[in-house]
């Protein structure tokens, strides 16, 4: 299956034998219908691509192939939704091919990111798939001549008593799923599930531990050269001179790329192409601005910068009662953060003589990032390939984009060569989009026992959306050019509580509730979406601070947060980590502590409570975190060990940024270029963890993969607080830091 | 011309004597079991075993292994089928994006071969080289732990 990725058209329609007339018209024509106005609405995003065929399709050799817009970025989503597909069809498991994100064959389901996969696609493929499976067992009965509701199916055989049986590969002739789905087909009832709700192992796994071609860093077309870019010092560098006359004789050298401030080099071999990009950045002359607040001024930079928009995220003035009798404040700080993928990103584009530049890339957007490329390179959007290929985990909008738009713009240099593109690591760590360092004010007006009668957040940012979103200017490299792609102006999208003020609405019922948002849309350093957007941050101050109210009020932080919490799946979670954790019997001793943190992702997704014992060495300041317990209510789970592996993955992600984890510049440019100068968490730093899960069958299935960050950021530094008395307030808690709060 | 053994075979090429490892065993030999991390030694992804030892492929220079006898992930299958290492590895799911996985097994390989039981604090200490962002550990610390159990 390893290449199903790379599957052509032409192999989709008829080399295994494809008999069903799916792609008379490209699938790329089936997205632009909308639902018109009296049709139904259908679940997740088979409402905006209705064609049954559009998601599934039988095929002569008894399998079965599932189409999906969403990408596998290590979280499982391939398998999940196959889990999904198999038990809706009654199909047996290996007879399933999953294709995803190949612009030219799949429906166009957005961006894999935001914890939507499982929401939007999950959903969409089980009703494609249940109805799929009722056009199956209506053309049975018509060729049995039995009712319908007699019919059973298995594997793909339909049988009837006494009247034998048909297989879909039988039925599914001409085209029999070319029609829109109907949402008229009930799904199964969750006790009738064979695969979901099961751990069933995942697709990409085995070939990921045997070494077999899984990854985009591992194409070889034939040709094949490698290239790389050399970026300039800084960020708004311009090029002045260049003399590229001895880089362009170097050993393997095939071309040197220049356009405007953008310089490129292809090679015959990798390293040579590396070596060439870096003789280029020191064969060049650069006109360099100095002009940025370096990392220990950001927090000032945020406050003191002028907010593009001033936004009210939530305001719910207390209507009466009494005045407060006491006023808390506290102000909280998130550095910036990156992505920090193990695998720097990569891609390889080829001009094809047919005037198509397909790129295989790793992006979490493939549809979006084609249109945008296609519009740096001046070519039609229909002669912009995408075909997703997995990558190395990316937790949100790393360089996937830009490593498929540079090996696009040297590949279009040289019609007709595939050229691979890896990035350096100190390219990809100096250049990336991180996430935004954050400013979150809380203030609570307390009643005499101490509960919160007024509460208000104020936050301050830089954007969290600069994804490629169909616009050149979102490619790094498109901004350098001679005709350069002005960077468009981001916005705070998607709502109250989704960007940067995401999770900044507290899910308490507090009496008064305000939120603002102060949205910066100047830029210190390049951002983006992260993995939890503004939630990790906005959820590491209302967890410390409700921490803080609950210990000023001398209430357990477990009680005190259910005496404000109406939601009772929110309340399950927070009991079950609390119990998981052992929280009641839980004994102090020098030194150590206990922290407990919640939120609903979003709060639409999924919930999560972590509760974690620290050890503090007031010596040398170093925080140990000793083990950690989770709770997580992700709805109908589809897949147990998949929930589990993204908590855990999550809580020990959180881990590493709440404990080391600071993007370092001055006033030139970013310093952290490597893992020494970016340190993050190692084994021998991670906790035992226990993770409980709630399942809720016949529930929505939520999202997952952002859902312990916040949580976890916050349940460390109250533990810290707990074993040492001092409020850490300004992440990471690093040595120093800690040293530096304990006045040692 | 440089000679060496790779996964027990011989092999010939004639990259040049100083490409680092890493790009001439994926680039020029199609191995797919390394990975290109850092460059620096400092994530672990590009880990072979050399003669028995764990070593970087991206800071050592093909002429280093001339004569010599690489080991990549490949080259752990015994008779066709995943070594019990890399069975461990699936059986305990031991991976989310896998991009760590190729380097995590050869550096757990090469501590299994020197200390067939090890301890779970041997098996952290040993892979605390080896970055994995995704957040994995644990499993991947189970998984080198039930191969040692199950040998």
């Amino acid at each position: 299956m390893t290449n199903t990725l790379l599957m052509d058209r032409r192999r989709l329609l008829q080399g295994a034998g494809y008999i069903s007339l799916a792609f008379s018209i490209p699938a790329i024509d089936a997205l632009a219908q909308a639902p018109a106005g009296d049709k139904p609405r259908l679940p997740g995003d088979l409402n905006s691509v209705r064609k049954i065929g559009a998601w599934i399709q039988i095929n002569a050799d008894k399998t079965v192939t599932l189409l999906i817009g969403k990408v596998e970025l290590g979280q499982g989503i391939l398998t999940a939704v196959a889990q999904i597909c198999a038990d809706e069809l009654d199909i047996d498991w290996k007879q399933l091919k999953v294709v995803s994100g190949d612009t030219a064959l799949v429906p166009n389901e957005g961006v894999t990111a935001g914890s939507f996969s499982m929401p939007n696609c999950g959903p969409a493929v089980r009703q494609a798939s249940a109805e799929a499976r009722k056009i199956m067992l209506d053309l049975a009965a018509e060729k049995l001549k039995v009712p319908a509701d007699k019919l059973t199916v298995k594997d793909g055989i339909v049988s009837a008593p006494g009247a034998g049986s048909v297989s879909y590969w039988d039925l599914a002739v001409g085209q029999a799923l070319e029609r829109e789905a109907t949402g008229a087909v009930k799904p199964k009832a969750p006790k009738d599930y064979r695969y979901v709700g099961k751990d069933v192992p995942r697709l990409d796994i085995p070939a990921k531990m045997l070494g077999e071609e899984i990854f985009v860093h591992e194409l070889r077309p034939k040709g094949m050269l490698y290239g790389q870019v050399t970026r300039p010092p800084t960020y708004k560098a311009k090029l002045a001179s260049l003399d590229s006359s001895a880089v362009e004789k170097m050993p393997g050298v095939v071309k040197v790329v220049r356009s405007g401030s953008f310089l490129g080099v292809i090679a015959e071999r990798e390293e040579q192409a590396n070596a060439a990009a870096q003789a280029l950045f020191n064969a060049a002359k650069w006109d360099i601005e100095k002009d940025l607040p370096g990392n220990d001024g950001m927090q000032d930079w945020l406050m003191k910068t002028k907010p593009a928009r001033i936004i009210e995220t939530k305001k719910q003035p207390r209507a009466g009662g009494d005045p407060a009798v006491k006023t808390m404040e506290a102000t909280y700080y998130r550095p910036y953060h990156m992505h920090a993928s193990i695998g720097t990103s990569a891609a390889v584009a080829t001009m094809g003589a047919d005037g198509v530049m397909t790129i295989q890339t790793h992006s979490q957007s493939v549809f979006e990032t084609a249109e945008a490329i296609a519009k740096m390179l001046g070519l039609e959007v229909s002669k912009v390939r995408c075909q997703h290929v997995q990558g190395s985990g990316c937790y949100g909008h790393n360089m996937a984009d830009d490593a498929a738009a540079d090996a696009a713009l040297l590949a279009a240099a040289m019609p007709g060569k595939p050229i691979r593109l890896q990035y350096t690591r100190e390219g990809e760590h100096r250049w990336e989009p991180y996430g935004s360092a954050m400013v979150m004010k809380a203030k609570a007006g307390l009643d005499k026992d101490g509960n919160v009668l007024d509460w208000d957040l104020h936050l301050w940012s830089t954007p969290h959306g600069t994804r490629p979103n169909k616009n050149p200017g979102n490619l790094l490299s498109a901004r350098y050019l001679e005709k350069p792609f002005a960077m468009p102006t981001p916005q705070n999208n998607g709502g109250p509580n989704f960007a940067a003020d995401r999770n900044a609405i507290a899910l308490y019922d507090f009496p008064g509730h305000n939120v603002l948002t102060h949205f910066i849309t100047d830029m210190p350093l390049r951002v983006s979406s992260t993995r939890g957007l503004g939630a990790y941050a906005n959820v590491f101050a209302i967890e410390s601070f409700i921490d803080e109210l609950a210990v000023a009020a001398g209430v357990d932080p477990v009680q005190y947060r259910l005496r404000f919490m109406k939601d009772e799946r929110a309340r399950d979670v927070i009991v079950k980590a609390a119990e998981l954790f052992g929280w009641d019997k839980w004994k102090k001793r020098e030194g150590r502590g206990r922290g407990i943190g919640f939120a609903k992702y979003k709060n639409i997704a999924g919930y999560c409570a972590v509760a974690l014992e620290v050890e503090v060495n007031k010596r040398n300041g170093r925080i140990r975190v000793l083990r950690a317990a989770a709770a997580a209510d992700s709805g109908h789970i589809v897949s147990p060990d998949g929930v589990r592996n993204q908590i855990e993955g999550g809580l020990i992600q959180s881990l590493s940024w709440t404990l080391k984890e600071e993007v370092k510049f001055d006033d030139t440019g970013v310093t952290s270029q490597d893992w020494a100068s970016y340190p993050i968490l190692t084994f021998n730093e991670v906790p035992s963890i226990e993770v409980a899960l709630i399942d809720r069958p016949g529930a929505p299935f939520l999202g997952t993969g952002e859902a312990s960050q916040g949580p976890t950021g916050a349940a460390l530094a109250n533990a810290a607080f707990d074993a040492v008395g001092v409020r850490f307030r300004r992440l990471p808690l690093t040595p120093d830091r800690v040293k530096a709060g304990l006045g040692a | 011309m440089t000679a060496f053994k790779l996964n027990q075979k011989d092999v010939r090429t004639d990259a040049p004597a100083t490409s680092p490892l890493l790009f001439v065993l994926a680039n020029d030999l199609g191995v797919n079991g390394v990975k290109y991390g850092c460059g620096k030694s400092q994530c672990g992804a590009c880990t072979v075993i050399v003669d028995g030892e764990p070593v970087r492929s991206c800071q050592t220079a093909l002429s280093a292994v001339a004569g010599r006898s690489v080991v990549t992930l490949e080259g752990l299958r015994e008779g066709g089928k995943p070594s019990k290492l890399q069975q461990a590895f699936i059986d305990e799911q031991a991976a989310q994006c896998g991009f760590c996985a190729a380097g995590m097994i050869m550096q757990a390989q090469a501590l299994l071969d020197r200390n067939p039981q090890p301890t779970e604090s041997d098996v952290r200490t040993s892979l605390n080289g080896n970055l994995c962002r995704c957040g994995a550990h644990n499993r991947i610390v189970r998984a080198v732990l039930r191969a040692a159990r199950e040998a």
